[in-house]
């Protein structure tokens, strides 16, 4: 949850530095088409190979982003694929091993009931990316139409949406899904993973909406408007597209956000429930128990926060790649800041 | 700056206003107190759970907009926030947590805003440096933890190290030792002890965000023509930095402060619930089990004032650090 905050700080750079930013850093770096002179159009339709070649390139420089990135791939892998590793199911008893240490049997040992450990570590990691991955797309939708209507019509709209919003940041999610949740056991993951999206797009709409407010203004969108498109359309093809950078990096530090709040809730009961298996589940299971038998509790708890970890790191390189602003604060003045003060001393 | 902030505190009632309609009007309809009577043991005739949850304002058959209106009277009028399902007083259980979690969240979040802001300020001077490069590590890892996995692993740490050693080294449940001896400093001391882990939970999640955002805030200021130009009036570089830099560098924290304190709310009744402390985090989940209606409001109301105290605080922050603030 509390890496979902980072979408402010953006928002008070994007408002400090003309939004033009992103055609000086790339025209600096070079790999963009030379035919465009005109200044007006930002991050058209017509550059996309070349921008995301840029960003691939940017994003393969970074070795914390590469490494996140094989993590995540690994990860992937494992969750998908390690059921079939391994003989046991994960809610299959082995009434000869029960608390069993790991072994070549039973790789991450098994729990009290006799049940494999990796085979529910594998399946509760399974389960966990998936309600990460749903959650994120599902917020990240909802958040930049809230926030482009919001900052693109103004007026009473922006006012109520607003008011929404802040309505909906008083509450610490948690209190208001830990009192719905209970109504929802029947219903299934599926359920909370709505009731996580729902309660998890408020400052990523607000990001929105104010870079929704300063692109509103720019020549291509109110040329656009007085052409006669219409407003949708407008935040469709010509809002939406010049704010997805931003989309992408807060989605993908959403997914590893909406893990932890899955585990989290279902860590005291109220996110999924057994004999469904998530990472959370898990933890609360062997978390009594993990001074004596450690394999109950760490496996989990290691896979949970590389996952996490490796999605904090795609999530900077994405930003360093893709944010033209973080990227030209960052490297360029400091350079020269060293310098300078080397030769004053 | 009183108009700004008169302004806000306006709004903030006004936002208070609606979200404890909202909340009373969800934890009413969601939450089945009527359930936890007809399980009771004998189980109790219709008409006993209508006069019982009639009496303790939990109806469901009442519309739920006039149970809020009894019970905003009651607040309002009496500063009485209703009874609990045990037909205790709310009121006397608020004023025996609301201690223990304040000391927490002030303690936490103090010091994981001061660390935090220190922190990443000086990673900034020093970026690209061994140290930088360890923070960063460290902050990344801490980023990736859960607050609720944290606090198991403290505490596991501290279970490993008793069972090491013999003895409880670092206290693990609850915020003292009944019925210690001795004066006022031993009590401290044990208060002090009992906080250690618990505040450390909070505090290391605050540290790790507050220094990622603080260092890279602090980078775009370091390069300012304004720095250069106050060491060239005879500062040194260390007061040009406290005075020009990182007063600059804060402003965009301030806004981050509010947010950050709802997480930091959420990570407390968690931290409550694991070191076994009996604050309004444990209330809260205690009561959501138990279909407690008006405790869970209590919670919430609590919630709802502290974060929007926060927010106030930020803005007052930002008025004083930031003079464009007060005039807009």
């Amino acid at each position: 949850m509390k890496v979902r905050d980072q979408g402010e700080h953006n928002q008070g750079r994007g408002e400090l530095r003309e939004p033009d930013g992103t055609r000086r850093r790339d025209r600096e770096t070079g790999p963009w088409p030379a035919s465009d002179g005109d200044p007006a159009q930002p991050t058209d339709q017509r550059a996309p190979a070349g921008r995301l070649r840029l960003a691939a390139a940017r994003l393969a420089a970074s070795r914390g982003a590469l490494l996140g990135l094989i993590v995540l791939v690994l990860l992937f892998l494992l969750a998908f694929l390690g059921p079939y590793l391994t003989p046991w199911h994960y809610a299959t008893p082995d009434y000869t091993a029960l608390r069993q240490p790991p072994s070549v049997q039973h790789w991450f040992g098994t729990n009290g009931l006799g049940q494999d450990v990796f085979a529910q570590t594998v399946r509760g990691l399974q389960k966990s990316l998936v309600i990460g991955l749903l959650v994120a797309v599902l917020s990240t939708g909802l958040a930049s139409l809230v926030g482009a209507c919001a900052g693109y019509f103004g007026g009473w709209t922006d006012r109520l949406l607003t008011f929404l919003v802040d309505l909906m940041l008083i509450f610490p999610a948690f209190l208001v899904i830990a009192v719905i949740s209970p109504r929802l056991r029947g219903s299934g993951w599926i359920a909370f993973v709505l009731l996580l999206a729902v309660f998890n797009w408020m400052i990523t709409a607000r990001v929105i909406r104010s870079m929704t407010i300063s692109l509103r203004e720019r020549e291509f969108v109110v040329a656009a408007r007085f052409m006669g498109v219409g407003p949708f359309r407008i935040i469709w093809r010509h809002i939406l597209p010049n704010v997805s950078s931003f989309l992408i990096i807060d989605a993908t530090i959403t997914v590893g956000g909406a893990v932890m709040s899955e585990a989290a809730l279902s860590y005291f009961g109220f996110g999924v429930r057994p004999p469904d298996v998530s990472l959370g589940t898990l933890l609360a299971a062997g978390a009594g128990d993990a001074p004596v038998f450690p394999w109950l509790f760490y496996f989990a708890a290691g896979l949970l926060v590389l996952f996490v970890l490796a999605v904090n790191l795609v999530g900077d390189g994405l930003r360093d790649a893709l944010d033209p602003t973080a990227t030209a604060g960052r490297r360029r003045p400091r350079k020269t800041v060293t310098t300078s003060r080397r030769s004053t001393r | 700056m009183t108009g700004y902030l008169a302004r806000r505190l306006g709004y903030y009632v006004v936002l208070l206003t609606a979200a404890v309609f909202l909340a009373y009007a969800l934890t009413g309809t969601a939450l089945g107190p009527r359930a936890y009577f007809e399980a009771k043991q004998p189980r109790p005739s219709a008409a006993a759970v209508d006069r019982q949850l009639t009496a303790l304002n939990l109806n469901d058959r009442t519309p739920v907009v006039e149970r809020f209106a009894t019970w905003a009277d009651g607040v309002l009028l009496h500063a009485d926030l209703g009874r609990t399902i045990h037909d205790t007083s709310v009121n006397d259980e608020f004023g025996r947590r609301i201690w223990v979690s304040l000391r927490l969240l002030l303690v936490g979040s103090v010091l994981g805003m001061l660390l935090g802001v220190a922190a990443g300020a000086w990673s900034a001077v020093r970026q690209y440096r061994l140290s930088d490069r360890a923070l960063t590590v460290l902050s990344f890892v801490l980023l990736s933890t859960p607050v609720f996995l944290l606090a198991l692993l403290l505490k596991n740490g501290a279970i490993a190290a008793k069972n090491a050693a013999g003895h409880d080294v670092i206290p693990f449940t609850g915020y003292e030792t009944p019925n210690l001896s001795g004066g006022i400093g031993a009590h401290l001391a044990d208060w002090g002890l009992h906080l250690l882990l618990p505040t450390l939970s909070l505090a290391l999640g605050g540290l790790a965000t507050y220094s990622r955002y603080q260092r890279s805030t602090m980078l775009d200021v370091l390069g300012a023509d304004y720095l250069r130009t106050a060491q060239a009036k005879g500062l040194t570089r260390g007061r040009a930095l406290i005075k020009h830099g990182l007063r600059t560098a804060i402003i965009p924290m301030t806004t981050m402060f509010a947010y950050a304190f709802l997480g930091l709310f959420t990570g407390a009744a968690f931290t409550e619930t694991i070191f076994g402390w009996h604050g309004m985090g444990e209330w809260f989940i205690q009561a959501v089990n138990e279909q407690d209606v008006n405790s869970v409001v209590a919670v919430n109301l609590f919630a709802a004032v502290v974060v929007l105290a926060a927010g106030f605080l930020a803005d007052a922050l930002h008025a004083a650090l930031d003079p464009r603030v007060r005039t807009a």
